[in-house]
Formats: structure tokens, sequence, C-alpha cells
């Protein structure tokens, strides 16, 4: 039976990661990653693991070399933050487009400079376009659960794309908590052994990446393209089988409070759960408000979000972003909600507001504050072009 | 909820205090979280660490800025940090010091709950060394008994040294025995 215990949220990641038994760790450390994989080069180490832990000299050969291992038929992990995605993501790029399965466990940092060890989502947004199936975690028991199926979805011949795992650095990564963790025997069968039906293998050579002419390059694309979109289907397959067998259920889109609500607060990551608790405290005071959260970020899913956005009752949806586009509405998440939304006649206003940049908390004054800016918008009848950045000072 | 703030110096291990605690809380079944304030922390340097316990899954994740309970690991601390910020008005100080409550109190000019013990002899004299973590979380125990059982926190605290495990209960048995308050 699955044990309820305090521990450290990334060492639970790893232990994910250990529970699906993978072949190659490939990894280089940095904050606020960097207990995970050390605890899994520790579970190597003592012989707890049977795994190749590569230490690389760089990101990118992290990446390069978890996807070289995945072609070559074995399950491969590798984690990183912030500059180290950014210095993989030539090869982030390649991995999806060469329909490498590897799971990355991505704890969310800010992007230099300032140099910013902390947490927000630039590091994510900044890969948005790489072709990864990519999911967030709200908590450690999501974090771990998530990552354990990303190998089940990500593997499945049906899919055969890398999956990332967001959670928040330090809001998540460094905080003990109770988490229930899996026996080897509970899980036993739900994670089928990994094939790729075209395995690197001297003895049946095959090529993998090579030149694409402009005579095919566009068609390469398009089937890359249809495979992430019909991954929904085994995405939602995955969660389904869990919860049926472990009782814990996860959405691609997932509201609070929202069926009556006037306005909701849009997020992603650990934000969700205190928008939350500002949302039972205010419902107190009769304010009608709810929080969708888009848990999963790629495929996006529009239908999902239609719906919970589109219910009748919601006259604003706030969205909260992490990061920052600069020179653009600056708000990466707000943009896509609202063209999600743009051809439907009764769709909510859509405003945007950011905080939490590099590791700033986010007090629930400035919840409050977001809301009521969704309240002032739909009185003044205005939608704002741009992201009003909340806890700013000027 | 509880919340509860440590304050130490980098190597004091006010993180593994504040870890024990929520280890002993999560055994019982209930909730608990507990985290480093991040930062770049050095040895030496003032750092502080946050425990939070319920009887409800915790949901907020920022740091504590209107504590329950502070917790203080080095009395040299009194001089430079501002330790009781944000305590809350029937909230508890917990303060490693020689000095009784009462001079402490007229001292720091603070008339709340205030509970001393003098950890660092303590420390010393039990473990050799001055890191009053451990010792810290009996006194802790002694001002709110019922935030965690004492069985529970020894238990974590004997997995967390296990070679010098019996010290570390002896440490913290005599804290919780001799605070004051």
């Amino acid at each position: 039976m699955a044990k309820r215990r305090g521990i450290e949220v990334s060492i639970a990641i790893a232990e994910a990661a250990a529970l699906a038994e993978v072949d190659v760790v490939s990894a280089y450390p940095i904050t606020p990653q960097t207990h995970i994989v050390e605890h899994l080069a520790e579970l190597v180490a003592n012989g707890e693991l049977n795994a190749e832990f590569i230490t690389v000299e760089s990101e990118h050969t992290a990446m390069s070399a978890a996807l070289g291992a995945s072609l070559a038929g074995a399950r491969a992990f590798t984690s990183t933050s912030s500059q180290g995605l950014a210095l993989m993501n030539e090869i982030v790029y390649i991995a999806s487009s060469m329909r490498a399965p590897v799971v990355m466990a991505l704890a969310n940092r800010s992007l230099s400079a300032p140099i910013s060890i902390w947490n927000d989502h630039s590091d994510v947004m900044n890969e948005r376009d790489t072709g990864w199936i990519s999911i967030f975690a709200n908590n450690g028991q999501e974090a771990y659960d998530l990552t354990f199926m990303a190998f089940k979805i990500g593997e499945h011949p049906d899919v055969l794309l890398p999956v990332m795992i967001n959670f928040d650095g330090f809001i998540l990564t460094h905080v003990v908590e109770p988490i229930y963790m899996f026996d080897k025997e509970e899980v036993e069968g739900f994670l089928p052994p990994y094939h790729h039906p075209y395995v690197l293998d001297p003895e049946r050579p095959v090529t993998h990446g090579p030149v694409g002419l402009p005579d095919i390059y566009t068609e390469a694309k398009k089937q890359q393209e249809e495979a992430i979109r019909n991954s929904r289907k085994v995405i939602d397959a995955v969660w389904k089988e869990f919860d049926e067998r472990f009782g814990r259920r996860y959405n691609a889109v997932e509201t609070y409070k929202a069926d009556d609500a006037e306005v909701v607060l849009v997020t992603q990551g650990s934000v969700t759960e205190a928008a939350q608790v500002v949302v039972d405290e205010m419902r107190k005071q009769g304010r009608k408000w709810g929080v969708v959260e888009i848990r999963l970020w790629r495929p996006f899913p529009f239908e999902d979000l239609k719906k919970a956005l589109c219910n009748g009752s919601i006259k604003c949806a706030v969205v909260l972003d992490r990061a920052i586009s600069f020179g653009g509405p600056l708000g990466i998440v707000m943009s896509e909600v609202r063209a999600a939304l743009y051809n439907l006649s009764d769709r909510p206003m859509v405003v945007g507001v950011t905080a939490g940049l590099g590791g700033r908390d986010i007090r629930f004054d400035e919840y409050v504050r977001m809301f009521e800016l969704g309240e002032e918008c739909l009185k003044e009848e205005k939608e704002p072009d741009r992201v009003i950045i909340v806890g700013l000072r000027e | 909820m509880v919340e509860i703030r440590f304050h130490g110096r980098g190597g004091q291990g006010a993180v593994t205090s504040a870890e024990i605690l929520a280890l002993a809380v999560i055994e019982e079944g209930r909730y608990a979280q507990a985290f480093p304030a991040f930062g770049a922390e050095r040895r030496g340097a003032p750092v502080l660490a946050f425990t939070r316990i319920s009887d409800e899954p915790i949901k907020i994740r920022i740091g504590i800025y209107e504590p329950d309970i502070v917790i203080v690991l080095d009395p040299t601390l009194l001089r430079s940090v501002p330790v009781f910020s944000g305590l809350k008005e029937n909230g508890i100080a917990v303060i490693n010091s020689k000095k009784s409550p009462e001079e402490l109190k007229a001292e720091l000019n603070y008339d709340g709950n205030l509970v001393t013990v003098d950890a660092t002899s303590i420390a010393m004299e039990e473990l050799g060394v001055p890191i009053t973590n451990v010792v810290m979380l009996g006194a802790l125990l002694k001002a709110k008994p019922e935030l965690a059982k004492m069985e529970y926190v020894e238990k974590f605290i004997a997995e967390r040294f296990p070679k010098i495990a019996e010290k570390e209960v002896r440490a913290f048995r005599r804290a919780y025995e001799e605070a004051r308050s």
C-alpha cells in the first residue's frame, strides 16, 4: 500500500523516476533542481536503482545523451531549471522532432539577467514551442504522480513524444510535506515496458534525424503536430486509469468554485492552491470568485478551456502570467486564453496580470487585487491590451 | 493553522529543526510543511526557516510574515535581526538565552509571551558543539506541547542524526525540562 510520509518534494520526484525504473539518467546539477538528480545519483551508486547515471559537462549534453539513450530503447530521464533548460534548447526541440519520449522534471525558475535562482515560469515559456507535452503540478503529490505517469504517456506507441513536468522551483522543490509514495507491487502493470518501434540497433540499422529537404520538411512537421495533438487521447486515458487504480484525478483544465463565479483567476502551478484559499476567504464576504487552472499546457486544451470559461456565469477571466513576453502583450498565457476564446460570442472578458516574478511572494491582498482588477475592467467595460503587473514598486 | 518562523545562522541547522517538527506532525497523520527561506545561504549569516502545521491540507506556500511562534536559535541575532517582526499579539517567542524571560523582556522592551532556554550551554554539554537546532525544539514543545508528539519528534531526531541520536535526544529532553516561561 502507498505509504504517506513527510518527504522533500525533490526527493519524491526522484523516487517517481526510480519507481518507473528508468534506464538512463543524464543530468547536470542546477539550482533549484539539484536535489532531484543528486538523489538519483545516490540510488544508482547504492545499487538501489539499476540505471546508468551519465554525468555530463553541460545541459546541452544532458539532453543529447537522454535523446540518444531514448532512441536506443532506454527509458531516459533528466531534470533541469532555468539557464540549464535554455542551454538545452537546441536539443529540446530535436528530442520532440525525433520522437524520443524522454521525461524531464523541470523545476521552474526565472531566467537571467539579473541572475535569479528563484521561481517564475520564464524557463518553460521560453520553450513553449519546442513540441513537448507540458504539464503543471501544483503540489508535491501532483509532482510525484505526474512524473511517474509522464513515462506512460510519452512512451505510448501512439504518442512517442517527450514530456516535461513543471513544478515551481524552491516553492515546491525544497518543501517537506506529506506525500503518498507507491511501493513497486502496487503499481505493477501500470507502466508497460518501453519499446521504440524504430530503435537504434546495429543489427538492424535505422537513421533518425537526417536532412529534411524542402520536399519533405513540411510533411515531417505536419506529422509531428498531429502527433502531439493526438497525444491528448492518451493523456486522458492514462489520467483516467490512474484515477481508477489509485484514486487521484487529474484533468487538463481544473476548476475550483467556477460554476457560479463571476470572476475567475486563471493559473498554472503552485499559485493555484493559494488562489483557492483567497477564493474561500473572500466568498465569506459574498465575492463570487473562482479559479481555473490550465494544467495541460501542451497540447493546449482548447475545448476544455472554452467549456470551463464559457459556463454562463463567468464574466471575466483574469489570467495570471508568471513570465513576460517583452514587446508583445506581455502575457503569454493571457494571449493564448484570448486566442482560444476569440471566435466565441459568449466569451468572458480576458484580463492579464503578472506577479511573482523572480521569486517574489504573491501575498493574499495581491490575489484580491487581481480579482478586483477583473471587476473594475468589467465595470468600465474595458479589456486592457497588455497585462498589468501586480505588486510593482514605482 | 500554526505558523512558525525559525531564526538561525547558516550552519546551525534551522532548516533541520523546521523539517524534524514537520515530519513529526506528518507522522501523526496531520499536515505540515517545512521549508527554508530561499536565498544564497552562507555559514554564519542570518537565515530563516518555516514550518506550517494544520489539521487540513496546506495550500499556502509563501514565506511566513505573521508567525504564531518565532524561534531564535542564536542569541546574537537579537541585536541584528527584527525577530519579533509580524509576531501575532498572542504569539510566542522561544529564544536561546541564558537570561530569564523577565530579564530578557525588559532588555528587549517586549511584553508578549516569551520562553527562554540556555540552549548553547545544553548543546555544549551534551553534544560538544554550539549547534542548538534540536535543543530549541525541546523548548518549543514546552512552550506549546500540542504542536507535536514528543515521541515522534524524538524518532525523527534519531533518524536525522543516527550516529549521535542518543545525545541529541538527551539534549532535546533537557531543553524541554529547563525551558522557562
